[in-house]
């Protein structure tokens, strides 16, 4: 297949252009997404000069009918990609998500569905303090009727957007910040990532490390410490959280017997607690060992960069992870 | 603008310390020394020093992403306030808070504030307890253009108005939420328009003359002393930079951007202070030296501040 090198934030634009061209019923909208805010939006990259302002809509500083209007257009017929600047402006927009984008279709026993996809930039990558920081997946896993797509490449990101575009129902789409400009090959044409499917970004049989979105390349770091030590680490990048690829994680626990879960959000609650439940549940005979979570710690993210630098987990840490079971 | 029986020197300084302040955080960014982006009040001086010149010490401020010279207007401590942008335990909250999160209690500011329009609903409250206690304290709430847009600024306006609550929406209209022009995101004229939904006093005020934002607000804060209720004043300014450090702002058009620079408040206050021999202009350059040497002073005390320790990471999510 045809492909080339691009940023991951390139690589998901190529997928919404691409997706646009096909369906004129999909449409961005946003803070900062037109002609003057590429410089801080994520949608209007690229794509607003092809559309023009019909396609690719400015709006106010307004989550609440940014979101709440997706699921109004997405109920009767158009495919909305709609974007909050950052993720930790969940919040202002969760009724919308939560209780109207996620819930009309099962309520209305199937009259209604909201095929719309949101966007949202997550992660403490720069100092910028507690409300600019935060990674809120697990916000958005606890309610059912919504899936939570997080990319680490950008194949993945061009080829995970295609699908959540195309899918049926409203998907929350998390592009971490520090992944934003880094290249990789992204195949060419109509690329698409099934939802639910997990990948093995590297083989390895002593321990299993689950991770998502930016956690993906901290874990091959620390699997690469690890190497030098004798320990073959497997890494399992999910790229999406709902629908959870169940079988990727247990057939790799059931090669090593081992398995620590990376996520870059806060602990209590987040989104390693029922993937180590889950196998708990349904894998408790292939464990050799306790399962480990390696997490930011329960607070607001810190501002000063001396003291977010031992909140956001690090290689070292899943490292230290592992080697307290292996 | 027509000088009053009020300080006006005391606003000048006001003024002053805030714009040297800030372009002393953009000196240290342009070098590296300040972590993470800053919002940058240059500009808009007037607003806060006009406003703030009406609040005592037990009033309150509720404040926002661009919020330094809200803490400044209210007695706030620049040392303090530039380590907290530094990111050192010299700062206001330790390091913990950052530019878009430094709070006084003992000012009564509480806060800035990373989410824009989460001032008012906050302020609101804030309006409450004040009224709830039988004080005549005030809230006075900062927030943008561009957040007048959002449903808590409705909200708020529509709770205050119902339950007549002492607090003061100021309004900074500096033309521009991020890139985004007010003609792109509202479809009225004057923010003040929507004070009339609420049936409360909407005032529009030229936001670079800080007599006219301190005649503005003594009116509304001696009406909400004495029962009479919420005001929403809206300033019109312009912001001297770009919306946060790093933006070069070349979304606006330039010959628009130095018509507004030639209203600089700092400026016509200095003009006006002069003109009426209210100052010498010896007088007015003591006031520019003495705030160099303070925020120099300010920059020293930061670059010194101890960095926060890994033990300071957990330390207090709770009240005790
Ligand atoms: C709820 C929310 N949405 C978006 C942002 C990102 N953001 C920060 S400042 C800003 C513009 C605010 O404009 P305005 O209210 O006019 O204030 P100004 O920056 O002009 O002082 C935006 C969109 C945010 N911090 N909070
Ligand atoms: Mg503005």
């Amino acid at each position: 297949m045809e492909s080339k090198m691009m940023t991951f934030q390139a690589a998901a634009a190529e997928g919404v252009a691409q997706e646009m061209r096909r369906d004129p019923t999909v449409y961005c909208a946003g803070e900062e997404v037109s002609a003057h805010g590429q410089a801080y939006g994520v949608s209007g990259q690229g794509v607003f000069e092809e559309f023009g302002e019909k396609r690719v809509r400015n709006t106010p500083i307004i989550e609440t009918a940014i979101v709440g209007h997706a699921v109004g257009a997405a109920a009767v017929g158009l495919r909305p990609v709609v974007e909050l600047m950052f993720m930790d402006f969940l919040g202002i927009c969760m009724d919308e998500l939560a209780n109207q984008a996620a819930k009309m279709h099962y309520m209305f026993a199937g009259q209604y569905k909201a095929p719309m996809v949101l966007r949202v930039s997550s992660g403490a990558v720069r100092p910028a303090g507690a409300h600019h920081s935060q990674s809120l997946e697990a916000w958005a896993a606890h309610v059912p009727g919504l899936k939570i797509v997080a990319p680490s490449t950008a194949a993945d990101a061009k080829g995970l957007m295609i699908t959540s575009i195309r899918d049926d129902n409203p998907v929350v789409f998390i592009e971490h910040r520090a992944l934003l400009s880094v290249e990789g090959e992204v195949p060419a044409g109509d690329y698409t990532v099934p939802l639910g499917k997990a990948r093995v970004t590297r083989e390895g049989s002593d321990v299993t490390l689950v991770a998502w979105s930016a956690m993906v390349p901290t874990c091959l770091e620390a699997a690469g410490e690890l190497a030098a030590e004798g320990i073959d680490a497997e890494v399992i990048d999910l790229r999406s959280l709902i629908p959870l690829d169940k079988e990727a994680i247990l057939s790799s626990v059931a090669k090593t017997g081992k398995l620590v879960i990376a996520h870059e959000a806060t602990r209590t609650n987040g989104f390693g607690a029922e993937i180590a439940a889950m196998v708990a549940d349904e894998g408790f005979d292939l464990l050799k060992s306790p399962i480990r979570r390696v997490t930011a710690p329960d607070i607001p993210v810190p501002c000063s960069p001396a003291l977010l630098k031992h909140f956001v987990p690090n290689a070292q840490k899943i490292r230290a992870a592992v080697i307290t079971i292996s | 603008m027509g000088a009053t029986g009020l300080d006006l020197l005391g606003m000048y300084r006001c003024m002053v310390r805030i714009r040297t302040f800030e372009e002393h955080i953009l000196t240290e960014w342009r070098a590296g020394e300040v972590p993470g982006e800053v919002h940058l009040y240059s500009g808009e001086e007037a607003v806060a020093a006009g406003v703030i010149a009406n609040l005592r010490v037990d009033d309150y401020v509720v404040s926002t992403h661009r919020g330094h010279g809200h803490v400044l207007a209210k007695g706030g401590d620049p040392a303090r306030m530039m380590a907290e942008v530094f990111g050192r335990t010299g700062g206001y909250c330790r390091g913990k808070g950052g530019t878009m999160h430094m709070a006084d209690a003992t000012l009564g500011i509480l806060g800035t504030n990373g989410i824009v329009g989460a001032s008012l609903p906050i302020a609101t409250g804030v309006g409450l307890y004040c009224q709830y206690m039988a004080t005549d304290r005030v809230s006075v709430c900062f927030f943008g253009d561009g957040a007048s847009n959002r449903g808590t600024f409705h909200e708020s306006l529509d709770l205050a108005s119902i339950w007549k609550l002492p607090v003061i929406y100021v309004c900074e209209n500096n033309y521009y939420g991020m890139a985004t022009s007010v003609e792109e995101h509202m479809n009225i004229n004057d923010i003040a328009e929507r004070a009339a939904s609420y049936g409360i006093p909407g005032v529009v005020v030229d936001g670079n003359d800080v007599v006219a934002v301190h005649d503005a607000a003594a009116e509304a804060i001696i009406r909400a002393r004495s029962g009479g209720g919420t005001t929403l004043i809206e300033c019109k300014t312009w912001r001297h930079h770009g919306h946060f450090t790093a933006d070069p702002a070349y979304y606006r058009d330039p010959d628009v951007h130095n018509e507004h620079l030639q209203r600089d408040p700092i400026i016509r206050c200095g003009a006006l202070l002069l003109s009426q021999g209210l100052a010498t202009k010896e007088a007015l350059d003591a006031v520019h030296n003495e705030a160099i040497a303070e925020m120099n002073a300010a920059v020293e005390f930061s670059k010194n501040s101890p960095w926060p320790e890994e033990d300071e990471l957990l330390v207090g999510l709770y009240a005790e």
